[in-house]
């Protein structure tokens, strides 16, 4: 009897070890399915590099889409990457341990609070501002992009202090044997040394900022349209989906669908490259 | 043989002393440093610009988000029943409540469960173990919307589901899967060896050795992973939109039909979560004061959820 339980529960482990396997499968294939035919009803090429987006008149064309992600993307990490790595390297080597035991929390509270939550503080405090330094709508891809810088801030932070705190204290006692300041040890043999590990917390950002939605839906303006400029509004490509599959039909939802393939590429693309940087690391 | 020790440990005092002179640093230490390296000056600047930016920008969030939210917390709020002049909040906590409770019950034991497997029964260099790990890591990077989108075609259209409880219910779970995997793995691996090995040299069973002796001890471990999924499912939005829908009350129970379909009625049918619920507003765009009073809500919950897992990992950290 209790050999039958053994072997029986086994199994039982066995299959819930499987089911990552199976929802990624599942998640493949629903998306895959759904979305490659009505990519090719519409034409690979006219789909992504189509500069158009108007289901009413038959033209799905996601290109303006890839930019906006890619844009605001790009802009939280321009804004968020040095002001992680810098508040990192306060956190490790310039903070008064009272500072660091309320500073410390404060970034994982940033991390947990609701994206939704971001958004509306996006929309109530970030965009106003922007009316009044630039004029217009206030929403675009540089409001977009501090949002979103705020947001992967943690995600930074946290690598990239454990990161430095990895790299053996020898290097910086090392620097300043040899004469080198405070700062110039911490910046010129501590940070080289943790560089492998804040790269991969940048990645680790850069997934989080393109899979973003609801904080971006609510500040980047939304315009399906090619963006010109660093104030004009743009549409990335998971607020396409959130804005439009409420009362998407027929072909207009599989293009839908299609857009969350491409999306889904991207991150795999980038899922690979840090599960390959970790490997390399360790 | 006192007096001894006592002499080296007046010795040790007076390095120690001697030691903290010759490292005192002063401010003007410092500046003439700085005269001699205007680079340190200008890192050291930048550094303390960095900080001060990301202190600030944190605490005028917080302080935004409550200063602005706590004179709009009505009790007409925390009606039951939700309508367009009270725009009670009161459905969407408790149907955050129980969606957290279902997405808990199907993932908690699958993650416990696979991570059981990948620790305690998987070989080593087992290439199955490798993609499992592979996969999980893939499901932690997919973005939330791309899980609504899946949730929607599979459990809403596929399975004839509609948006629901269940439907959200089970594509969260997916969602947190591999978190609950993650961590239940790191504390099943800190159990050290050797109470797996006392065990089965009192005679126990695997089956036995890891129910009573490594899941209980791995119990403050695997609780931060379920607190951390909790925080996940109260603020997710995206994947719930699309799955478990916007309908602002709470499921009831069936009348018609047969006891089971009754039972089941609430699964199957939708309803929104707190998250959810601000989103709601903030697209319709007329109950700016009923948001924000939202997002003190959903800040507090958050700010619990960090104090207790703080706490737990104290108790882990003190172990």
């Amino acid at each position: 009897m209790n050999k039958v339980k053994e072997i029986l529960m086994k199994y039982v482990f066995f299959i819930s070890a499987c089911l990552s396997i199976i929802a990624v499968a599942l998640i493949c294939y629903f998306l895959f399915a759904n979305g490659f035919p009505a990519m090719l009803e519409i034409g690979p090429i006219k789909f992504i590099a189509g500069m158009r987006w108007k289901p009413l008149e038959g033209l799905y064309g996601i290109l303006p889409m890839i930019l906006g992600s890619i844009y605001v993307t790009a802009g939280a990490i321009i804004i968020g990457v040095p002001l992680g790595i810098l508040a990192a390297v306060f956190m490790t080597h310039f903070c008064p341990k009272p500072i660091y035991s309320l500073l410390k929390p404060a970034i994982e509270l940033l991390a947990g609070i609701p994206s939704i939550v971001y958004g509306f503080f996006g929309l109530m405090v970030i965009v106003p501002v922007m009316q009044d330094i630039f004029g217009g709508s206030g929403k675009g891809i540089l409001t977009a992009s501090i949002l979103l810088a705020i947001m992967i801030l943690p995600t930074i932070v946290g690598v990239t202090e454990s990161a430095l705190r990895a790299v053996p204290p020898s290097y910086y006692e090392g620097s300043l044997a040899l004469g080198a300041t405070h700062e110039r040890s911490v910046f010129f043999a501590s940070l080289p040394a943790a560089k492998s590990g804040i790269f991969a917390g940048v990645i680790l950002g850069i997934g989080r900022a393109i899979g973003e939605t609801m904080a971006v839906v609510m500040v980047a303006g939304n315009q399906a349209v090619m963006p010109n400029s660093i104030l004009s509004g743009v549409r990335t490509l998971t607020a396409n989906i959130v804005l439009e599959m409420g009362y998407a039909a027929d072909l207009h939802k599989g293009a839908l669908i299609a857009t969350a393939v491409v999306l889904f590429v991207f991150i795999m693309i980038i899922n690979l490259s840090f599960s390959a940087l970790k490997r390399r690391e360790a | 043989m006192e007096k001894v020790s006592n002499q080296t440990a007046d010795i040790n005092f007076a390095r120690q002393i001697e030691a903290k002179q010759i490292n005192k640093y002063t401010m003007l230490d410092r500046f003439k440093e700085y005269k001699r390296s205007p680079l340190s000056a200008v890192l050291f600047g930048l550094v303390i610009l960095a900080a001060l930016i990301t202190i600030v920008t944190v605490v005028f969030m917080i302080g935004y988000i409550l200063i602005k939210g706590i004179p709009n917390i009505k009790p007409e709020l925390f009606e039951w029943e939700y309508n367009s002049v009270n725009v009670s909040m009161m459905p969407a906590i408790i149907n955050t409540v129980i969606m957290t409770a279902l997405s808990l019950l199907f993932a908690v034991p699958l993650g416990i469960f696979s991570a059981i497997y990948l620790v305690e029964y998987a070989k080593r260099g087992n290439k199955l173990v490798s993609v499992i790990r592979i996969t999980a890591e893939t499901l932690s990077g997919i973005p939330s919307i791309v899980y609504g989108l899946f949730g929607y075609i599979l459990f809403v259209v596929a399975l004839g589901w509609n948006f629901s409880l269940i439907s959200g219910a089970i594509t969260l779970a997916i969602m947190i899967l591999p978190l609950i995997i993650r961590t239940t793995e790191e504390a099943l691996i800190a159990v050290p060896d050797s109470f797996r090995e006392g065990s089965f040299g009192l005679g126990a069973g695997k089956l036995r050795t890891v129910f009573k002796i490594v899941l209980p001890s791995a119990v403050p471990g695997i609780l931060a992973g379920v607190i951390l999924a909790i925080g996940r499912i109260v603020g997710e939005s995206a994947a719930l939109i699309f799955t478990a829908g916007t309908v602002a009350a709470v499921p009831k129970f069936g009348t018609t039909g047969s006891l089971l379909s009754n039972i089941a009625a609430p699964l199957f049918s939708s309803a929104r979560t707190l998250s959810v619920h601000m989103y709601a507003l903030l697209s319709e765009g007329l109950y700016t004061n009923q948001a924000h009073a939202t997002a003190v809500v959903l800040l507090v919950v958050v700010i619990l959820i960090n104090i207790i897992s703080s706490l737990v990992a104290k108790k882990l950290t003190k172990r």
